[in-house]
């Protein structure tokens, strides 16, 4: 079931579903991916990576690897330009480049279990996976950390000797764990406690866990014998991989071109890159095209997931439920290298109220996992599946519903963040209004052993900046170049917002991704932003296609361009009117191709919240969970492809399902993850939940011609925290801790029994 | 190194005849020797089922299955399901539903799909889940998969020819929608 509350009358294009434009190849397995490219003369590539979660390296001999027949080249960290301390913009966030190319191959040190240290290049990749046990690496282990609190504890391993805390500014002068302090604080908050007439105090945990996208990382290399170097590769950005590839080989970046492929998923993990300039390195030394692909085992182990964490939140309020006091403590680990999620964790964790007076501390921990990488909406789930907990918690003491509890305190235009800025005009209340009028929460649940939560999330939603450019075809279609990578249908909701602009249909705009040669710069996939930017540019593409069509119509009326009015697709004047497609079968007459165009940087975000209702059954014997039912109310600003928008809302909300009951990473005592691989990291299965339903609320955007919001990431970051709600109604229990799985559960229940 | 293996099969509905090491996987061959890039690899050890193809009629994890082991069988993949340029309402469901979002994982819950409709012709809505719970999609949170399935066995039962790779257009509303430009 899905609803809209929108009004998407005055749209042609807008708000339809039309057939997807990759569509028919993706369901006749013709799309090229990663994996699918080839070229001739092709070798194959694998990684040797570390079997200790710390150590020092003291040697690699390659040479027995290197005279195994088939074996065409070997590639260390030696081989790599060492890169100082140099930060590079990459698009999404600074990136240390000594960081990034020791992350993506070891030298010297290796920080984690699975972290690469080196690689080989053979004719098949059986030969490859031979040529690897041939390499002798001789570590000395040291001593390793994987939790978040156990790595911040004086006398914890140290992961880099070079690495000092940084607070607000400030540097410390001894090494530590702890890369980065961020301090917010606004309004008065210890006298806003002391006045409060609640307080309560509760601590939460969170495991690691992974993007899990089904194609593994995959790249191709291409270091031709003039120096140019043509990566083919599964990104989320090409630009950005292009930009990172050129860095590592120190290189230009005119001497790379990054061909994007269809890509298997990403959700933040394919933003960084791991493969690209090992291949290149490995390509160059061969003289062939170099393929590498990960095992699955490697994705885990070797990818970023997201950060482990520790989120300490209080929160202060009148007996009518007025918020007046937060303070939160978080620690997230980022894994091997500085640089996690913390930031975006202390924007969000009050993000969703207004609270005048509140007060929060981050901490970026190293630990040794690999590097964590963004995953939807990163940093947000771990605070929200604490800050919204409590808000349940408090409702619950307050004797207040827990959607009022919201209403009272909702977020809403004018209110200002705790790390400073104040929201243009939002959609959460409108959320939680849908929320409460919905039929699923006014249904009765019924039933021993069950129960119904509730919880609201919050992310930002980024512009940054997009390309396009459009060519229109004498048959009155246009084709559509962008930059931006398509994970999940967004050829076609760009697509859409030309079509609309121009007064054609969706199937009459062919959108292309192009490479990196092909079309301006654009950032990556992410941050859900592809349709609010990159939709931006296709709008003014739109314009500026007008613009040049309006002054074709003006030389066929013989007017000036001024009187010529553009309507619906229809270009008018004295009488006169000729569709789109009769004027672009008039240009070859007129003056020759129009070609429109647009590059855009939108400032600010977009601000997407949401608020998700899920019933569950927890079976008394074994703390299994059940979700019974699911529904997730969120503002999209406008939706621009509602199938679509609806299918961001349900595979986010399913994600989130997975963190709060099954998925993370296990590590033993040496820090050694103990399930890499899709049957011990338990992702949901079809099996395991229902039908998602949706609401979408349509509050437009200000700051977009269509009013879009963006929609991919804030639908992961209610689900925990609703969920725990829920047990708690069937169970009394207040899981605190993620995953909530069943023997965590059970233990929980068994001590609560009397 | 080994000798290769000569294996005699059907694929598609067309002989095929390979050479492949013991070692290999049926995955390896059709997309490493035969090119049959359909079948998608997402862990090399059945836990996914991005790599389903029907083996006389029934569907494997082709990463699980020996290249050598598939002599003599008939094999079905993804590319040979659509007829004379025409969708397979299967895949036609997958569209119009919006079941696909990054598609990595479409040809294997494709191929699931047509295996179970083959064999159950009207599934409940807990017999899809279950049938399929061998498929992991990581996108779409399998809401529109499973109505995209519930489409097709209507769509198939509406007249369509079953049980094979025959199928030629689905109902007339179905074949007289504009079909998406490919790119
Ligand atoms: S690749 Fe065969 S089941 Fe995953
Ligand atoms: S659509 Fe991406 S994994 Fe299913």
């Amino acid at each position: 079931m899905a609803s809209s509350t929108g009004d998407n009358k005055k749209y042609k294009v807008i708000g339809t579903r039309p057939i997807r434009h990759d569509g028919a190849d993706k369901v006749t397995g013709r799309a090229i991916y990663g994996s699918d490219v080839r070229l001739n003369g092709a070798v194959h590539g694998k990684i040797l990576r570390s079997p200790h979660a710390h150590a020092q390296i003291k040697s690699i001999d390659t040479s027995a690897a290197e005279k195994l027949p088939g074996v065409c080249a070997v590639a260390t960290g030696a081989d790599f330009p060492d890169l100082k301390d140099k930060i590079a913009n990459l698009g999404e966030g600074a990136v240390n480049l000594a960081h990034l190319s020791a992350n993506v191959l070891a030298h010297r040190k290796v920080l984690y279990k699975g972290h690469a240290v080196a690689a080989v290049a053979a004719t098949n990749p059986h030969v490859a996976e031979e040529a690897l046990k041939l390499i002798k690496v001789e570590y000395e282990p040291l001593e390793s950390v994987t939790w978040v609190l156990d790595a911040m504890r004086a006398g914890a391993p140290l992961l880099h000797d070079n690495v000092v805390t940084n607070s607000m500014g400030k540097k410390a002068d001894k090494p530590s764990n702890v890369p980065t302090h961020i301090h917010f604080e606004m309004g008065k908050v210890d006298e806003a406690f002391a006045k409060a007439d609640i307080v309560i105090e509760r601590e939460y945990k969170t495991a690691s866990v992974h993007q899990g996208y089904i194609e593994p990382h995959v790249a191709t290399a291409l270091w031709n014998e003039d120096g140019h170097l043509t990566l083919w590769t599964s990104t989320q950005g090409s630009f950005t991989a292009r930009q990172q590839t050129a860095e590592l080989l120190q290189i230009p970046i005119s001497r790379v071109t990054v061909v994007p492929c269809e890509i298997g998923g990403g959700f933040g993990g394919k933003i960084a890159v791991y493969l690209e300039h090992v291949a290149a390195m490995l390509s160059r030394k061969c003289g062939r095209p170099v393929k590498m692909t990960m095992n699955r085992d490697e994705v885990f182990e070797g990818t970023g997931p997201t950060p482990g964490s520790f989120v300490r939140v209080k929160l202060g309020a009148t007996k009518t439920g007025q918020l007046v006091a937060g303070e939160a403590y978080l620690a997230y680990d980022a894994g091997a290298f500085p640089g996690g999620m913390i930031g975006p964790g202390c924007m969000c964790v009050f993000s969703c109220y207004e609270i005048p007076n509140a007060r929060v501390d981050g901490y970026d921990v190293l630990a040794n996992k690999p590097k964590t990488q963004a995953y939807r909406a990163p940093g947000a789930t771990q605070a929200a599946f604490a800050c919204e907990s409590m808000m349940d918690e408090l409702a619950e003491k307050l004797g207040i519903d827990p959607i009022e509890l919201r209403l009272r305190n909702a977020a809403k235009e004018g209110t200002r963040r705790v790390d400073g800025p104040t929201y243009p005009r939002v959609g959460f209340i409108e959320t939680l209004q849908a929320a409460k009028a919905s039929e699923h929460w006014k249904s009765p649940l019924k039933g021993p052993h069950r129960g119904r939560g509730i919880a609201s999330g919050y992310w930002f939603n980024i512009g940054l900046k997009s390309s396009a450019a459009g060519n229109v075809n004498p048959d009155g279609t246009v084709s559509l170049i962008e930059g931006s990578t398509d994970i999940g249908g967004t050829r076609t909701s760009v697509a859409m917002q030309l079509a609309e602009t121009l007064g054609i249909a969706a199937e009459e705009v062919m959108p292309r991704v192009a490479d990196t040669d092909g079309v301006g710069y654009t950032d990556v996939t992410g941050g859900s932003r592809v349709t609010f930017a990159t939709g931006l540019a296709a709008y003014e593409v739109g314009l500026d296609i007008r613009r040049q069509m309006t002054e074709r119509a003006a030389l066929v009326f013989k007017c000036d361009p001024a009187a010529v009015e553009c309507v619906d697709g229809m270009y008018k004047a004295n009488g006169k009117s000729l569709t789109f497609r009769e004027l672009a079968g008039k240009l070859g007459q007129t003056g020759g191709p129009v070609v429109g165009r647009a590059a855009v940087d939108p400032e600010g975000p977009s601000n997407g919240f949401g608020t998700h209702i899920v019933d569950v059954e927890v079976d008394p014997e074994t703390a299994k969970v059940t979700i019974l039912r699911y529904t997730v109310i969120q503002d999209a600003g406008r939706a621009i492809h509602p199938s679509y928008v609806e299918g961001q809302m349900q595979g986010g909300a399913v994600q989130g399902i997975g963190w709060a009951l099954n998925e993370e990473y296990v590590f033993d005592d040496q820090g050694r993850m103990q399930n890499p691989n899709y049957l011990d990291y338990r992702m949901p299965t079809a099996l395991d939940v229902p039908m998602i339903e949706t609401i979408i609320v349509e509050v437009p955007n200000p700051a977009h011609p269509y009013g879009v919001r963006g929609v991919g990431e804030t639908p992961i970051v209610a689900p925990p925290a609703a969920i725990a709600a829920a047990i708690y109604k069937a169970t009394g229990v207040r899981a605190r801790e993620l995953p909530i799985s069943p023997p965590r559960l059970w233990a929980a229940m068994a001590a609560k029994k009397p | 190194m080994a000798k290769k293996i000569h294996v005699t099969s059907t694929i598609n509905g067309e002989p095929i005849e390979f050479l492949c090491d013991a070692r290999q996987s049926l995955l390896e061959v059709l997309r490493d020797t035969l090119d049959f890039t359909g079948a998608k690899e997402g862990c090399n050890n059945g836990n996914c089922g991005a790599c389903t193809v029907l083996l006389d009629g029934l569907p494997v994890d082709s990463c699980l299955v020996l290249g050598v082991e598939v002599e003599g069988a008939k094999i079905t993949t993804i590319e040979g399901i659509a007829r004379e340029a025409h969708l397979h309402p299967i895949q036609q469901c997958f569209l119009e539903d919006a079941a696909l979002q990054c598609g990595i994982c479409t040809p294997g819950f494709i191929m699931s799909t047509k295996a179970l409709l083959d064999s159950n012709p009207n599934p409940s809505e807990h017999e899809i889940r279950f049938q399929l719970s061998g498929n992991l999609c990581r996108c779409t949170g399998y809401d529109k998969i499973i109505r995209a399935v519930q489409d097709s066995a209507k769509a198939l039962s509406a007249g369509v020819e079953r049980g094979g790779t025959k199928a030629t257009q689905p109902d007339g509303r179905r074949a007289a929608k504009k079909q998406p430009q490919a790119r």
